[in-house]
This record gives C-alpha cells, sequence and structure tokens, in this order.
C-alpha cells in the first residue's frame, strides 16, 4: 500500500514511495538537519576531544520549532512560579539542563535525520519513478524519531498549538498557501502511525 | 489543573550520611517526571515511547497516555533529580515535551 509502512518478516519495515514522496522527505530531513545544525556553537571543533567536553548552550533557542525540540527542563507549563525567586530557580535550573543536555540531544536528532537520507539515497528504483524503501529494526527507530522531530517541526511552523488547530487544517481551502505544508503533515503522520505499528506488532 | 492520578511514587530509601545533613538546603522530597499534551505527537507514538523507553506494560503505557491527553499531564516517573534528569532527557530524545519538578503535596 502507498503511503504505509508494512511489518517485514523477521523485523523491520517496508513502504513503497515514488519519486515525488522520496524527494519531499530528503528535502525535509534535509532542512531539519540545517535547522538544527551544529548547535549555537558554530561549527563543530576539530578536536574530538574539545568536542566531548564542549558545553551546550544555556539560553533557549530562539527559533520556535528549536524551541519545541529542545523544551525548557524545568518550566511547568501549567503552574506559573509562585514568586520571581521560584521563576529564577526554575530559569537557572533549565539553563544548566541545557547545557549538559542540549549539544547530545541535538547529536541524536541529527544522527536520525542522516540515516533517513542515507535509506533514500541507497534506494534503487525497481518501478519507473517508484523503489521500495526497506528498514531494518534499527532504521526503524531511526526514521520513526526523524518522522516525530519532521512533525513537531512542521508543526510548529503552522502553529498547531491544540487539537482545534489540527481539525482547522483539515478544513483549509486549497488555494491556502499553508495547504502544501498540511498535506505533507498528514501524509507524514500516516507513515508514522503505520510504522509504530510495525513496532509494536 | 495540576491534579494529576498516577501510579504510587516509588520512594526511594536515602540513608543520609552525616555530611549531607550539613549541607541539604532542600527536603528530601522525590522528584517526578511529567509529561505534557501536545496536539502533534501521536498517541500510539507516545504509548510506544513510554512502553520502549520506561520498559511499561502496554496497559501502563496506554493508560499514561490518555492521561497525558485527556488531563493534559500526566506523572510518568518518579525518583531523585538525577534520575528525572535522565528521564526528561530521553523524553525529549523522542520528541515528547517533559519536565521535571520536585513532587511537593
Amino acid at each position: 500500500m502507498p503511503g504505509q509502512f508494512e511489518p517485514l518478516p523477521g523485523g523491520g519495515a517496508a513502504v513503497a514511495l515514488d519519486d515525488v514522496e522520496i524527494s519531499i522527505i530528503r528535502s525535509l530531513a534535509v532542512q531539519l538537519l540545517e535547522l538544527i545544525g551544529p548547535g549555537p556553537g558554530g561549527d563543530a571543533p576539530s578536536d574530538p576531544l574539545a568536542e566531548l567536553f564542549a558545553e551546550g548552550p544555556s539560553e533557549p533557542p530562539a527559533d520556535p520549532v528549536l524551541h519545541r525540540l529542545f523544551p525548557d527542563a524545568y518550566s511547568d507549563p501549567e503552574k506559573a512560579p509562585d514568586s520571581p525567586a521560584q521563576a529564577e530557580e526554575r530559569r537557572a535550573h533549565s539553563a544548566e539542563f541545557r547545557r549538559f543536555t542540549e549539544n547530545d540531544l541535538r547529536a541524536g536528532k541529527r544522527e536520525n535525520a542522516l540515516a533517513v537520507i542515507r535509506s533514500l539515497d541507497a534506494l534503487a528504483p525497481v518501478d519507473e519513478g517508484s523503489a521500495v524503501l526497506k528498514l531494518s529494526p534499527e532504521e526503524s527507530r531511526r526514521w520513526l524519531g526523524s518522522l516525530n522531530d519532521l512533525r513537531l517541526a512542521i508543526g510548529s511552523r503552522l502553529e498547531i498549538a491544540d487539537d482545534d488547530d489540527t481539525e482547522l487544517l483539515y478544513q483549509l481551502p486549497d488555494e491556502d498557501p499553508r495547504k502544501p505544508m498540511v498535506m505533507a503533515y498528514l501524509w507524514l503522520g500516516g507513515l508514522q502511525e503505520t510504522l509504530v505499528s510495525t513496532l509494536m506488532s | 489543573m495540576g491534579t494529576v492520578t498516577s501510579p504510587a511514587p516509588v520512594e526511594i530509601e536515602r540513608t543520609e550520611s552525616a555530611e549531607d545533613a550539613f549541607a541539604v538546603p532542600e527536603p528530601d522530597v522525590p522528584w517526578v517526571t511529567i509529561v505534557h499534551n501536545d496536539p502533534v505527537n501521536l498517541m500510539s507514538y507516545v504509548t510506544y515511547v513510554f512502553q520502549t523507553y520506561f520498559g511499561y506494560s502496554k496497559d501502563k503505557a496506554n493508560k499514561l497516555m490518555l492521561d497525558v491527553h485527556h488531563k493534559g499531564r500526566a506523572v510518568v516517573s518518579s525518583g531523585t533529580r538525577e534520575e528525572m534528569e535522565r528521564d526528561v532527557q530521553a523524553m525529549h530524545g523522542y520528541g515528547l515535551w517533559a519536565t521535571l519538578q520536585q513532587d511537593r503535596k
């Protein structure tokens, strides 16, 4: 079935993709990779030891997509701080958490996006303009993570803040400039949903 | 909001050494990891993450996912602050929106 992952005997998953679908996923994964980047520290240090000990940022990313991918760890969205002192404490703890985790988190998401790009680039066309993507269980997990990151990124760009927003997107008229991104978002959701079920079966 | 039904937190017994007793400015209250609802993450994916990362049964993972979905949040684990920071980092790795806090009643 097009647009749906199916489990492979012995583990892993497969999906048939046409050229357009392949190029859409690839281009979105490349954009995600560029957005996540090596982090605000600029170019990755050439010394692997220096990289190992490099501290991450302490300030939250300004880009809303990055802020969603790397949220504050100590700020409860439903409970405002009781006092300025508590607000400051949460901010300081979030900053410290970010310093010690964000680089690793960025690296993990980069690896997943790279795995997606690599498996697409290794595809051999079976038919004119289409191919069957076969993923090992390990590749399936990386794809799952990256499909989720892509949907979070697109969802953030589309400003989907609650379930009602998702409903509205279904009703967008064809001429709405957000329509292509919405179509991609929903299609990736179908891919992710079927990929999850192959991993849980 | 803020009332959360969740599995009873695992109490971790810690014997305070004499040195600790002098250095502790915070009460020895367990920390919790909270996962918040968001409209993007698929329900099946959230259940998958709870099963895969925490090793919860399908039923428990599903119940926690439904709590997140309907109540807006659920306590998914409890323990020391260091353990909860690990869990929150893992949740962020999966793309779930998680925070940690001390479980003050």
